[in-house]
């Protein structure tokens, strides 16, 4: 049951501390900490295939960009002028329209949110298993550069595209209704509601993976990582498994991206950047690679300090130090910073079966 | 097209594709002595060009190169010995991260000593205005330095890997890191050597190159990734081979130019890269039977 311990904290969390803030008059800080939930779940999908399938990605960004940009560029398509065409009459008698009007008074009908979320991860989840298959014949370094790759090529892409807004990116992104009077989306009224949300799909997020290792699924990602030709003999189907997790993984970015931009009400090309990549990668590395927790703790802490600034100008160095000394101090096996001492193992991976 | 202009995409084709070339290179001799790919390897050009363009003004042209040719060659040998030996048995994905990082801290560094402004050396012959004529085109004499110096560095290191006791020592390792040892070499001095030369040849091409691109604190990890695909589309290892395909993706970005927005230039280098890893990752001088002996 200890493996389900950071799922009930993280519950815990997301409705305590926001009546706590506001008691203690820290209810500006409850923004950056629903920021940090969000990338913390793109870090979750990224350890997924980095710890338990053992491929890297340098990508991740990039499949944030993509949840990001399609659910915004979908939900910001004015239809209004279309609304007597046979097509848009139809999608807004399915109710996959929202009216509403533009900051000087003239009338929107844009498709719901709740439509450019599942085309977005649909594009996601399109685009990862589209690559996903001549990506993952690679392995180490070629693995490495072709994910770094793809994505600078999104980053160019996003930045190059008129109708994505080149390096302005898009913004006016539209309020993310979940249920009606619960929405994603900025603004201090919201704050504690969003607060409480970002936190509960964290733990939704975790809790599907925790799940997932925990089972059949789980055990031939486990032995893919180590050792792809074992578990082959073994009758894992390893290619079909690695370009699920990465399928998976990418899915979560996407989800994170898609609901941090109706949170900020915007995305810039910044969130596809190389260097946002190696931030989710050096997330996962620090909370201990195939330790899901640890990089939960990691993710959240460590991009809440960054959003707060508290590293300055420093920013990109303090993560590329921590990485370095992270790796320095754990050259051999994992990390175990994160890791009750009972679970240290004597060997590192000969015994890593033993936990779980 | 006009010819002048034809002849302008292939001098600048030229300038940038033996920046490539040279980081290829870099990368070929790590790879060839270790079997890893350094992601800081973009870090020695612009360290290079950064540290010369620092002392240029205080001392002659040739002494300030060969000082920060010397600095960088150092800085690589300390990040060999310091960080990276370290970690050598940790596997693949953690050197991955380990070099990732490192080239973070570098760049960071260079922020922190130089901050954002682009600097630049003064022409190793003549001024910004003296050029040479060619078929109706002008340009710098600067591109003679540019060639002359990924030309002397690819046929010396030829020359090095095939005659000298140390070169073949270095192949040696490069097979068979125990055989090597057997034999008396010893296999950690020949990886720290590797690092040292190619940061060394890394600063040289970004000291040659500045006067005409600029340097900035930022430019490694694009050249990193640039450098890379030139090294796997030769064929990783190939030095000879990268100085070719440097060139054909020199001239395959200035002269995508006519065709697509200069927004999307980088994008044809990285295709090339994801095209060449995913149909030939052995490269394209890479022999079938030797690949088929490698993973990727």
């Amino acid at each position: 049951m200890r493996r389900y311990f950071p799922v009930v904290a993280l519950v815990l969390f997301a409705f305590a501390l926001p009546p706590l803030a506001a008691a203690t008059k820290t209810a500006f800080l409850l923004t950056q900490a629903t920021m940090s939930a969000y990338y913390a779940l793109a870090s979750l999908g990224l350890c997924a295939l980095m710890g338990y399938a053992g491929q890297i990605s340098l990508g991740q960004a990039g499949f944030f960009a993509i949840g990001g940009y399609a659910s915004s560029f979908i939900s910001t398509r004015n239809l209004d002028l279309l609304a007597s065409t046979p097509f848009v009459r139809l999608l807004d008698l399915a109710g996959l329209l929202v009216r509403g009007t533009d900051s000087y008074g003239a009338p929107l009908l844009s498709p719901s949110p709740w439509v450019s979320c599942l085309c977005a991860v649909l594009l996601a989840a399109g685009v990862a298993a589209l690559i996903g298959t001549p990506v993952l014949r690679l392995k180490g370094h070629y693995l490495a550069m072709a994910t770094l790759g793809f994505g600078i090529v999104i980053e160019k892409i996003v930045r190059g595209t008129k109708a994505l807004g080149g390096a302005d990116g898009i913004s006016g992104v539209p309020a993310f209704t979940i249920l009606p009077g619960l929405e994603v989306t900025g603004g201090r009224s919201a704050r504690s509601a969003n607060f409480t949300i970002a936190w509960l799909v964290l733990a939704l997020g975790y809790l599907f993976l925790v799940n997932l290792f925990g089972s059949r699924s789980g055990r031939a990602l486990r032995a893919l990582h180590d050792g792809a030709e074992a578990a082959d003999a073994m009758g894992v189907d390893t290619a079909r498994y690695k370009l699920k997790v990465f399928i998976l993984g990418a899915v979560y970015a996407a989800v994170a991206g898609i609901l941090l931009t109706h949170y900020n009400g915007s995305i810039g090309p910044g969130e596809a950047n190389a260097m946002k990549s190696v931030r989710y990668v050096a997330i996962v590395a620090i909370g201990g690679m195939d330790n899901l927790g640890g990089t939960l703790v990691a993710g959240l802490a460590l991009n809440f300090l960054s959003l707060r600034g508290v590293f300055g100008s420093l920013d990109d160095g303090v993560f590329g130090a921590v990485l370095v000394f992270v790796i320095l101090l754990a050259p051999e096996g994992r990390l175990d910073l994160f890791r009750g001492k009972a679970r240290r193992t004597i060997s590192g991976g000969a015994s890593r079966g033993a936990q779980s | 097209m006009r010819s002048e202009l034809f002849v302008q995409y292939l001098i600048s084709g030229l300038i940038y594709g033996s920046i490539y070339a040279a980081i290829a290179i870099g990368f070929n001799i790590i790879y060839n002595a270790t079997g890893i790919i350094n992601f800081a390897q973009g870090e020695f050009a612009m360290l290079g060009g950064m540290i010369a363009s620092s002392l240029a003004p205080s001392m002659p042209l040739a002494v300030a190169v060969a000082v920060a040719v010397a600095l960088t060659a150092a800085a690589g040998i300390a990040i060999e010995r310091v960080f990276l030996r370290r970690v050598a048995r940790g596997g693949v994905l953690k050197m991955i991260v380990m070099t990732i990082g490192l080239s973070i801290v570098i760049r960071e560094a260079a922020l922190l000593a130089w901050g954002e402004s682009i600097r630049t050396l003064p022409f190793f012959s003549g001024n910004e205005v003296s050029s040479v004529s060619f078929l109706g085109a002008h340009f710098s004499p600067q591109i003679f330095w540019v060639a002359g110096a990924i030309a002397l560095i690819s046929a010396g290191l030829s020359l090095f890997f095939k005659f000298t006791l140390v070169g073949k020592a270095m192949r040696g390792c490069a097979a068979s890191r125990d055989g090597a040892s057997l034999c008396g070499i010893r296999p950690d001095g020949m990886v720290t050597l590797a690092f040292g030369m190619s940061a060394g040849i890394g600063a040289m091409a970004g000291c040659v190159v500045a006067p005409l691109t600029q340097t900035h604190y930022a430019i490694g990890s694009e050249l990193a990734i640039k450098g890379f695909t030139v090294a796997a589309f030769g064929g990783l290892g190939n030095s000879v081979a990268a100085v070719v395909a440097g060139l054909f993706m020199g001239m395959l970005e200035s002269f995508s130019i006519i065709l697509i927005p200069e927004a999307y230039k980088d994008v044809v280098t990285i295709l090339v890269l994801l095209a060449v890893l995913f149909l030939k990752p052995s490269g394209l001088f890479g022999s079938r039977t030797a690949g088929a002996l490698k993973e990727y």
